[in-house]
């Protein structure tokens, strides 16, 4: 085996890759040297922070619960179904992936704003308004976050082995049973990681949060908003905050370690 | 960061130099060169780049960048070490922060600004005044209190005894201009300024002088400038020239002495 020379590292490759290291490590480390060690705990218990976290997390969740909802299907049809034009609409669901969050804010105002072209229609009809609403929050977050699960899901539907199911169909299970007892747990790690990719980008989102559901304490200002309401007034809370968001990725990343993300290097 | 600085007191040093050279025997000021960055309000997003140009005009050779943001996060900047040269902010408060904490020399008050009411095109929520905002189901979008425009807003609504629950509060005032333009809130609160500069695309309601409040406008040189020359010029031109004050006018703002 030639193991011993294949797993030293050539120079050029391993300069560059620990300046990388370096680069995506050194930020964190400054935070944590800047951070107000005397009042951190202070500050991640006042009454701003705690509704700033409990609205992250409720919002993060349940953007997570609608992009599953909504984007399991679309990453089947996309995937499995042999309708025409799965391509472009492989593309299209990349879109919200790829353009800044802000101009997702934007387009969503378009759309579900009270002069929007939905949201025109439920508020005249409902009085139902998104902008500045927790549901605006929801929305904005599962608009920015679900393509992270609709890929990484899709990923797990295409490497399917389709033995289990057609063995299933031959003895007679029905098209929902299939799914639901084969097809699901066969593709349970991409789900896994599909959905903590999303619940960490709706977590961490802020662009589009901002410009379509606005800024008010309790109601749509999650933590990334807080910490740059903070960084206004005093820019060691908004570090204290940050370290709680950080330490909030963490523990999820230990959580789940091996468990989901290695799966998700195979897709 | 040590480098500008060697920079700077390099062309400190060949400016002390050159005004003790016998060419220039009467020590005048230096003619201002070189770009300068200027870190302004965002109530300054419309006027400022008109006193520039002029600015420019006036002494070829220099060219003026800038950085419009809230007051209080342009402040934050210049402390956090950002490369600015001027700071403008559209407060008192928020510029003794950065005066105090050594970043910002000598500030010059420049203008003055009130404030006004804007709503949607047609004004569909009918706001008539202060008292409107209170109404229920009135949508009224404020600027954070940490900021000039929302602690203005604030001292607006309590002399005048007005409760208002603002459902956003937005972190620049042009961000508060933004959400009324686009029909999402009823009102807004935000300079006289930001209502002219925008007029056709939002109504507005006057508040009269004796219930309105003000706030006064500094600008400073930033201390770790590299181009303090041209940083004091333009911050002298702003405050003191005809041309820059006439501008400023013509735009709304009122003269702060």
């Amino acid at each position: 085996m030639s193991s011993t020379r294949t797993t030293r590292a050539p120079w050029f490759l391993l300069v560059p890759g620990l300046l990388a290291l370096a680069f995506l490590i050194a930020p964190l480390l400054a935070l944590l040297w800047r951070a107000p060690w005397g009042s951190v705990l202070d500050i991640m218990r006042s009454p701003v922070a705690l509704d700033a976290l409990r609205l992250s997390m409720i919002t993060a969740t349940a953007a997570t619960i609608l992009a599953t909802v909504l984007g399991v299907p679309l990453a089947w049809l996309i995937a499995k179904s042999q309708l025409p034009g799965t391509g472009i609409v492989r593309a299209l669901v990349l879109v919200p992936l790829l353009i800044p969050p802000v101009v997702s804010g934007v387009a969503l105002l378009a759309a579900f704003g009270r002069r929007g072209a939905l949201g025109g229609f439920l508020y005249d009809t409902f009085g139902v308004q998104l902008p500045f609403t927790t549901a605006g929050v929801v929305l904005a977050e599962a608009f920015v976050a679900m393509p992270f699960l609709v890929i990484a899901v899709e990923g797990g539907f295409r490497s399917l082995n389709s033995q289990f199911e057609e063995a299933a169909d031959t003895l007679g299970a029905s098209r929902w049973t299939i799914f639901r007892r084969i097809t699901l747990p066969l593709i349970a790690p991409a789900l896994g990681a599909g959905m903590v990719l999303c619940w960490a980008r709706a977590l961490g989102e802020f662009g589009a949060t901002i410009t379509f559901a606005g800024n008010f304490p309790g109601v749509t200002q999650t933590m990334p908003l807080a910490v740059y309401e903070a960084l206004e007034s005093d820019p060691s809370v908004a570090i204290a905050l940050s370290l709680l968001l950080i330490l909030i990725c963490v523990i999820v990343l230990v959580m789940l370690r091996g468990r989901f993300l290695r799966p998700l290097a195979a897709t | 960061m040590s480098k500008p600085r060697s920079v700077v007191a390099a062309s400190s040093a060949l400016l002390a130099l050159l005004a003790w050279s016998p060419a220039q025997a009467a020590p005048t000021p230096t003619a201002p060169s070189g770009t300068i960055t200027v870190s302004a309000a965002a109530s300054l997003t419309d006027v400022f780049p008109v006193i520039a140009q002029a600015f420019m005009k006036k002494y070829p050779g220099t060219t003026i960048k800038f950085n419009f943001a809230g007051s209080s996060t342009l402040v934050q900047q210049v402390i956090a070490g950002a490369p600015v040269d001027v700071l403008a902010t559209a407060s008192e408060p928020t510029m003794w922060t950065a005066v105090n904490a050594g970043h910002a020399g000598k500030p010059l008050l420049f203008a003055k600004n009130t404030m006004a009411i804007a709503m949607p095109p047609g004004n569909p929520a009918r706001i008539t005044g202060l008292a409107s905002l209170s109404r229920d189901g009135v949508l009224v979008a404020e600027c954070a209190v940490a900021l000039p425009c929302g602690a203005a807003a604030r001292d607006l609504l309590v002399k005048n005894g007005v409760t208002v629950k603002p459902v956003t509060l937005e972190l620049d005032v042009r961000a508060v201009l933004a959400k009324v333009m686009a029909g999402e809130v009823d009102a807004g609160i935000v300079y006289v300024t930001d209502v002219r500069s925008v007029r056709p695309m939002v109504s507005s309601v006057t508040i009269a002088a004796a219930q309105n409040v003000t706030t006064t406008y500094p600008i400073a040189a930033v201390n770790d400038s590299d181009n303090p020359t041209a940083a004091q010029a333009f911050v002298n031109y702003v405050r003191f020239t005809p041309s820059a004050q006439g501008i400023l006018r013509a735009y709304g703002f009122a003269k702060p002495w």
